[in-house]
This record gives structure tokens, C-alpha cells and sequence, in this order.
């Protein structure tokens, strides 16, 4: 009965999954690399456009230098905050509360009993603000088992409402020369809020990709239970993520205060959809489990040379919202299709 | 028994003729014939990669044939989208159906086709009467009511919603993936009871499973594909279990319980649960020694899973003790456990066990980052030595260690688990299902792991529900039943009938039939 059998061999079971197989990569570069390409792609773009339309800005190295500058600068800011937000993200969470945060940290280290300690004073207030509510956030997140939109969407009002009654809704002016002079000083002919945000992101790099604690948050947000059994803390490891998106925000304030040389419980508005849109088109999943740091800041780049090339331009900026939320639209399409047509592609030849 | 040459007209509902399929130059399909005809189960065995899914992807309309076509009822078909095929009245019934959670079973099954009262107004009530209708035809209307919402569903009843939906179309073929993989033996009952009635209406039933038992209880003939070829077709009454491992595998796997641990070091208990009361089991003790197998079954609910989590730390102790290696412990959590030296290999592996979407790089130092980091920071050259050993030792077959999970087999996602527990060099491990899903071929391959862990001194408690398993594998048997344990076996006396008098000692000592 068994003549139509081929002959017995050990076989191993050769497998669909060679298939599917190269869909992961292409040309040697892995899904992130080929992602921020794409991305280093859309601002070589952004530049283009910026040189046709204004050719003789584009057309004087000094004053192509200082718009990169003000580009890096405008962008320094909220890149801190994004830093702080993709670790949130990647971890499975959300944190809505990044601008208030911002606030407050702002507006408690400019108040006149806050600087009558000094430099270091202001500074040290401005973090421990940033990370004792992002330990609240996390400690309500992961030991009081809220939901991440809530409980961070509370700390925004809540956050905010502290700072406009700590500040008296006036808006405080910083006194403090350090602080103030460190949106005008330049470290060997860079500005020095370029030099944060490169530090932070630097930082943020090493951690999220070289340390325990990156895997453990990319493994917590790609499968929490898998990370539980695996002996990894998850409630602990979720609340200090949220403390280390706060500890940014503390970081970001300061810079906030000295570009202003004050600060006001209004300040950093929507700061949470910006760091959020840069995240999300930068490639990190807004379900978890992966993101790059890389990526990120390239998304708030994007968003920094629009804003650019509006200003340079002088055109208004309802329209540069507009375009804005066309591109986080657009990004988010892109990814998706090239998601799915590398796939089958591959699949299909 | 091969397809006649001439059959006779209209019985073949179905005919997949000379279809082959490459992906990226891989053969997935290679000139297969195969026919299902009106009114017959037709059972579609294969190793994982043997070609099973790439078939019934073809027949959904989700993948194009590179060549070969398919006949239905006579008529050359092409289904270029899934869409085409229902119209058609070919419908598969996949594993895991999508269900809307939100909105009832009734809608859930008429969803695309809801019947409307004037204007545009769902007509909720003529929509549940005729789900009601369909529930009873069909024998099911105790098991699932049409106002439940989709999201309370077991994976039983969302199987039936999605089957009710495939009779809502004029059906001719209904092809089911794997249709028992998450079902009790009560709900598999009810399945094939209506599988029955489908096929005595004149439906053509194709059945993927890897399950011999429910191949021989509902299948009227095999079809068996290995690597993307069609070795056989066999008429259930003219085959046997033996015959179609074989044809499946290409070898003979009669030797599939090599037992080389020898148990030398059994006197050292490396876990004892001593009265152990939980909200599920009562009062549970036993051992597991260093180079043992201890095997742990009972039927669905007994509260075996219940138990390890208990042993674990992951559900709280009302009374008892636990000992790791003769010291007692308080675990609080799986991460106590992991420290003291217990793995858990949970039963629901993607959920539970696996990142799918990271690598297996990823997946296997998980447990081990911190013994591989100095400084905290991940040394990547250890951890990529550490991870390439243990793919190699558990021979897991992936292009690389950078291969995302997702993408391998079932077994071979077992063992990624199982090297990611390895690494950690536990004394205890506690594999809760270990074969579940997982093809023949695999089964073996995970059964000599086992084998070899054991014999290397660790103390292993594997749960399964599959008998023969468990008696191949386990050197002492404990069977649970309503959360207490009602007996313990030797690897030599232990038979499937002892096993199951045990499992259901109540029933049968109210009958006064227990030995």
C-alpha cells in the first residue's frame, strides 16, 4: 500500500519559513536602517525645496550654516522630549502629559525662591520636577494599573493646572544669566542646545540598544507576559520608563527657559503630539515592542526644516500644520505599504 | 486508493490539478493532484512546510498558483481574492477567525450581509431569529446564543461563528486549518457532529490536522503532502497510524521515545510541593527529582496549569510549601522562580512565551541579559556566542539568529523557548504543552530534548494532555482531577486506560468500576 511513497530519507521539514525569509531585509540593510534611509531621503527633499525657493539663502555657505543651525535648534527641544517618549512607546505605553511636564518643570525653576538658590538650584529643580512626575505617572501606570492615555492624559490637566497656580498664571522671567545664556552659546562653533539634544540622543541610543534595560523595554512592549515569565520586573521597568520620559522633560525645560529667558504654565503647548508624530514616523510601533532612536529624531528633524521652510519663506503657519498632519498621515501609509509589498514581493516572485 | 480514472460526474466537488507554487525559488507546492468530493471528509496531513497552508491560501484566494488550476464542480476556477472564493462557496476555516468584540454573535455572523429593515435600520430582532434558526438546525443552540458578545467568546464559539458564516453562502467546500487545536474534548465532540451533518448535505469537507485520533474518527480518506508534494492518498479503513507518520515524515518514528536519561541522581529532589492549597487544586505534594521526567496530566480543567502557575509564584498560595533543591522558598513572583532556578514554559506559547516580532537572538538571551551584560551593558559578542550554541545543540532551523520569531515553525518556536530557559541553566523545568501544535517531525525532536535535559540532571515536570506523549516521556505519571491528585503512575505500569480511570476516578468509582 505504501508504493506511491517516495523513498524514506531524513527529511527535514525544508520549511515556508524560507519563503518569507528575505522580506526582512533588502540589500543587506535591515528594516530600521532602510526607514531612517527613507527618512534622511525626505529631508534631502525638504533642503532641495528649501535651496529652488530660496536661492539666495541656500546660495551663501554662512547663512546655509546658521538656518542648519536654527533648524537643529528649533528641533533641540522637543527632541529631548521624543527621546524620552520613544523609550515610553517602544514599553507599550503612551505619555500625553510630556508638555505639561515641560511646563511645570519650567515654571518651578523660575520661581523667585527657586532662583535666589542659583544656577545649580534651578537646574536640580527643573529634573527632580520632570522625574517625580513621571514616578507618579509610571507609579500610577504600573503599580495602580491605569491605562497609560489616562493616567497621563490626568497628569496633563493636573500638571499644567499646578504650574498656572505655582505661577500665578504670570508669566515668570528667569533672572539667571547661566541659564539664559545657554540657548546663545556655542560649544567649538556649535550651539550648546545642539550639543544636549546630540548628547541625549547619544545616550538614548546606548540605552535603548546596548543596555539590559533597551531589551528589556523592547521585550516588555512586544509581549508583557512574555517579559513577566521571563523573570523580567515589568511593573518596575514600566514605571521607570515613565520617570525617564519625565526626567527629559526636566532636561527640555531648561533649555525651554533659557531660549525664552522665562517660562509659564502655557509653555511647551502640545509638545505630547509633536514628540508623539516625530516617534511614530520615525518608525517606532505605536503598539510597542519596536522603535529607534534614530528614527526618531530624524521624524522631529522633518518637522523642524517645515517649519523652516515655512518661516524662510513667510508663509503662514496654518498651512504648515496642515501639510504636518499630511505627513504623519503619509508616513504612517508609506510604512504600512512598504510593510506589506516587501512582503509579498518576496512571497510572490 | 488513487483517484480513479473516470469519475463520476458531479461527485468531485473540488479538484486541485498539477498546482505548483514557488516563494523567492523555494518550492512550496510541486505538481499536486488532489480531489475532494461532494459529501466526504478529506483529511490533509504534513509536517509544518509540508505544503498544507500554501494549499488552502490557494484555494481561499489569498495566493495565485504559479501553475495547475482548480476545478469546481466541473468549471475551471481562478480566485484572485478571498472575496471570490466565498462567492464561489469555498470557504476555509482557519484557526483563529476574526471576530468584532464589540457587537453580537448574531452580527458577527452576518457581518457584510445584515438583513435591513426599511431605510438603512439594522433589524436586530429577524437578525438573531435567523441565527437562532441556523443554531438549532445545526445542534449548537446550547453551546452559543446569537446575543453574546464576540468578544466573551472560547476559541470553540468563535470557531462556530465563523463556520455559521460560512453557511450562510451557498457553501460547496469548507476546508478547516487545525479546527481542535484549541478545543476541549466536549467541544471537539460538537464539531465534528456538525462536520458529520455538513458532509451528509453534500458539502466537501477538506480537514487539516495533526491529530491521527481525529483523522481516523472523521476522515474518510488521507491526503498526506511532504515538501510541497502529494505522497499519497489512503482510504481511512485501508491505513494506519504508522503507515501515514511514515509517509508524513519519511521515516520510521516507532523510536520516537528514545530514553537515554538514566535517572542516576534521583534521590535529589530538586522541587517538592508539599500541601499545596491554591483556589484551584487542593492539597497537592510531590516531587520532581534531579534527572527525572515527571509527567502531569488530567483532563481540561483539571487544574495542572493552575498548579505550576501556583509553583511559580504566579498565583497565590492559600496553605503549603514549595522547595527548591531541599531549600524552602517564598515565591511571589515568575521572577522568584526564575531566580531559584525555575523555568515555565507556558502552554500558550505566542501569547505567553514568544516576542514574535523580535529576533531570536532576542527571544533566547531574554533571560539571561544581566548574566550577559557587564556594567549593564549588553555584551553583544557573548550573548551572540551563547545564543548561536544554543540554536546549534537544539538544532534550531533559522537562516540566522536574527531571524524574527514570528517567521519560524511551530517546533522550531518551541525550542527557541526552550533554549531561552537552557541558557539560563535551571535546575527545574516546567513545560506546560510542550508539543502543542507542533508537527511530527518536531514532536520527536522536542521528546529527545526532553530526553537529553533530563539526562544532563535537570529535574523537568512536563504537562500534556496527549497520553501516548506522557507515556513515552515521564519516568512517574501524576494524573489531577477537580484540582486534587488522584493518583501516581510508574513509567512501567502506566497504560492510557490506567491514566484515564484516574483522570476520571469519580465518575467511575460512582460506578464502582476503578480496579
Amino acid at each position: 500500500m505504501s508504493a506511491t511513497e517516495a523513498p524514506a530519507s531524513p527529511v527535514s521539514p525544508a520549511d515556508e519559513r524560507t519563503t518569507t525569509g528575505p522580506g526582512r531585509r533588502w540589500g543587506g540593510l535591515s528594516e530600521t536602517a532602510l526607514r531612517n534611509l527613507a527618512l534622511v531621503g525626505v529631508l534631502v527633499v525638504l533642503v532641495i525645496i528649501g535651496a529652488v525657493t530660496r536661492p539666495d539663502l541656500y546660495g551663501d555657505p554662512v547663512r546655509v550654516r546658521d538656518n542648519v543651525f536654527t533648524i537643529l535648534e528649533q528641533a533641540s527641544v522637543i527632541g529631548v522630549v521624543t527621546v524620552g517618549m520613544t523609550f515610553v512607546i517602544i514599553g507599550g505605553g503612551i505619555d500625553l502629559s510630556v508638555g505639561a511636564i515641560v511646563a511645570l518643570a519650567g515654571v518651578w525653576c523660575t520661581t523667585v525662591a527657586t532662583q535666589s538658590y542659583g544656577t545649580f538650584g534651578m537646574i536640580f529643580t527643573a529634573l527632580t520636577v520632570g522625574l517625580c512626575v513621571g514616578l507618579v505617572n509610571g507609579g500610577l501606570i504600573s503599580y495602580g494599573r491605569l491605562v497609560p492615555f489616562i493616567a497621563t492624559l490626568a497628569m496633563m490637566v493636573a500638571a499644567r493646572g499646578l504650574a498656572a497656580s505655582i505661577s500665578g498664571k504670570q508669566t515668570q522671567v528667569s533672572e539667571n544669566r547661566t541659564i539664559n545664556a545657554i540657548a546663545s552659546t556655542d560649544v567649538l562653533g556649535i550651539p550648546l542646545l545642539v550639543v544636549i539634544l546630540a548628547v541625549v540622543v547619544a545616550a538614548g541610543w546606548v540605552l535603548l540598544n546596548r543596555t539590559t534595560f533597551g531589551r528589556r523595554t523592547v521585550a516588555v512592549g512586544g509581549n508583557r507576559e512574555a517579559a513577566r515569565l521571563a523573570g523580567i520586573n515589568v511593573t518596575r521597568h514600566t514605571m521607570l520608563l515613565y520617570a525617564l520620559s519625565g526626567l527629559c522633560c526636566g532636561i527640555a525645560a531648561i533649555m525651554l527657559t533659557s531660549l525664552s529667558t522665562s517660562a509659564q504654565a502655557g509653555a511647551a503647548n502640545l509638545y505630547e503630539l509633536d514628540a508623539i508624530a516625530a516617534a511614530i514616523i520615525g518608525g517606532t510601533l505605536l503598539s510597542g515592542g519596536r522603535g529607534s532612536i534614530i528614527g526618531s529624531l530624524l521624524g522631529v528633524l522633518v518637522f523642524s526644516t517645515i517649519t523652516n521652510l515655512f518661516a524662510i519663506n513667510n508663509l503662514a503657519t496654518e498651512v504648515q500644520n496642515m501639510v504636518k498632519g499630511g505627513i504623519i498621515v503619509a508616513a504612517v501609509l508609506v510604512q504600512q505599504v512598504r510593510f506589506k509589498s516587501l512582503t509579498t514581493i518576496f512571497a510572490r516572485t | 486508493m488513487t483517484t480513479p480514472a473516470t469519475a463520476p460526474p458531479a461527485a468531485e466537488a473540488l479538484c486541485v490539478e498539477a498546482l505548483s507554487k514557488r516563494f523567492a525559488g523555494v518550492r512550496a507546492l510541486h505538481d499536486v493532484h488532489i480531489d475532494v468530493r461532494a459529501g466526504e471528509v478529506l483529511a490533509l496531513m504534513g509536517e509544518n512546510g509540508a505544503g498544507k497552508s500554501t494549499l488552502l491560501k490557494i484555494l481561499s484566494g489569498d495566493y495565485q498558483p504559479d501553475s495547475g488550476r482548480l476545478v469546481l464542480e466541473g468549471e475551471p476556477v481562478v480566485f484572485r481574492t478571498p472575496a471570490e472564493a466565498h462567492r464561489a462557496g469555498v470557504r476555509i476555516i482557519y484557526q483563529e477567525p476574526e471576530i468584532v468584540p464589540h457587537v453580537s454573535v448574531a452580527e458577527n455572523v452576518y457581518i457584510g450581509a445584515l438583513p435591513r429593515r426599511r431605510g438603512r435600520l439594522l433589524d436586530r430582532g429577524a437578525l438573531h431569529a435567523r441565527v437562532q434558526a441556523d443554531l438549532e438546525r445545526y445542534g449548537f443552540a446550547q453551546v452559543l446564543r446569537p446575543d453574546t458578545l464576540g468578544g466573551r467568546l472560547s476559541a470553540a464559539q468563535r470557531q462556530l461563528v465563523e463556520i455559521l458564516r460560512a453557511l450562510t453562502g451557498n457553501v460547496r467546500v469548507i476546508a478547516f486549518d487545525e479546527p481542535t487545536s484549541s478545543l476541549s474534548e466536549h467541544e471537539v465532540d460538537a464539531l465534528f457532529a456538525l462536520i458529520r451533518r455538513l458532509r451528509d448535505d453534500g458539502v466537501a469537507i477538506i480537514y487539516v490536522s495533526h491529530r491521527m485520533k481525529e483523522i481516523f474518527r472523521i476522515a474518510d480518506r488521507v491526503a498526506v503532502l511532504r515538501d510541497g508534494r502529494l505522497v499519497g492518498q489512503r482510504a481511512v479503513a485501508e491505513t494506519s497510524e504508522d503507515e501515514l507518520v511514515r509517509m508524513m515524515v519519511g521515516r520510521d518514528l516507532s523510536a520516537m521515545f528514545r530514553r537515554r536519561h538514566t535517572g542516576a541522581a534521583r534521590d535529589r529532589s530538586m522541587l517538592s510541593v508539599r500541601s499545596l492549597t491554591t483556589d484551584d487544586v487542593t492539597d497537592i505534594s510531590f516531587d520532581v527529582r534531579a534527572g527525572e521526567v515527571l509527567g502531569l496530566t488530567g483532563l481540561v480543567g483539571a487544574g495542572r496549569s493552575e498548579l505550576v502557575r501556583a509553583v511559580v509564584g504566579d498565583l497565590p498560595i492559600r496553605s503549603g510549601r514549595v522547595l527548591v533543591d531541599g531549600e524552602p522558598v517564598r515565591l511571589r513572583s515568575p521572577r522568584d522562580a526564575v531566580r531559584v532556578g525555575i523555568g515555565l514554559a507556558p502552554e500558550e506559547r505566542k501569547a505567553d512565551a514568544l516576542i514574535l516580532e523580535r529576533t531570536v537572538r532576542d527571544n533566547v538571551s531574554l533571560a539571561v541579559l544581566s548574566r550577559l551584560s557587564r556594567f549593564r551593558i549588553v555584551r553583544r559578542g557573548r550573548e551572540r556566542d551563547l545564543v548561536n550554541r544554543y540554536v546549534r545543540q537544539l538544532d534550531v532551523r533559522t537562516p540566522s539568529v536574527e531571524q524574527e520569531v514570528r517567521r519560524l515553525s511551530g517546533g522550531n518556536q518551541q525550542k527557541v523557548v526552550l533554549a531561552r530557559w537552557l541558557a539560563r541553566r535551571p535546575k527545574v523545568l516546567i513545560l506546560d504543552e510542550p508539543t502543542r501544535g507542533i508537527d511530527v517531525g518536531a514532536k520527536a525532536e522536542i521528546y529527545s530534548l526532553i530526553d537529553e535535559l533530563a539526562a544532563e540532571g535537570i529535574a523537568v515536570l512536563v504537562i500534556s494532555s496527549e497520553l501516548p506523549e506522557i507515556l513515552g516521556l515521564a519516568d512517574r505519571i501524576i494524573v489531577m482531577q477537580h484540582g486534587r491528585i488522584t493518583g501516581e503512575l510508574t513509567h512501567d505500569d502506566a497504560t492510557e486506560e490506567r491514566i484515564l480511570a484516574l483522570a476520571m476516578a469519580d465518575q467511575l468509582t460512582s460506578e464502582g468500576v476503578i480496579r
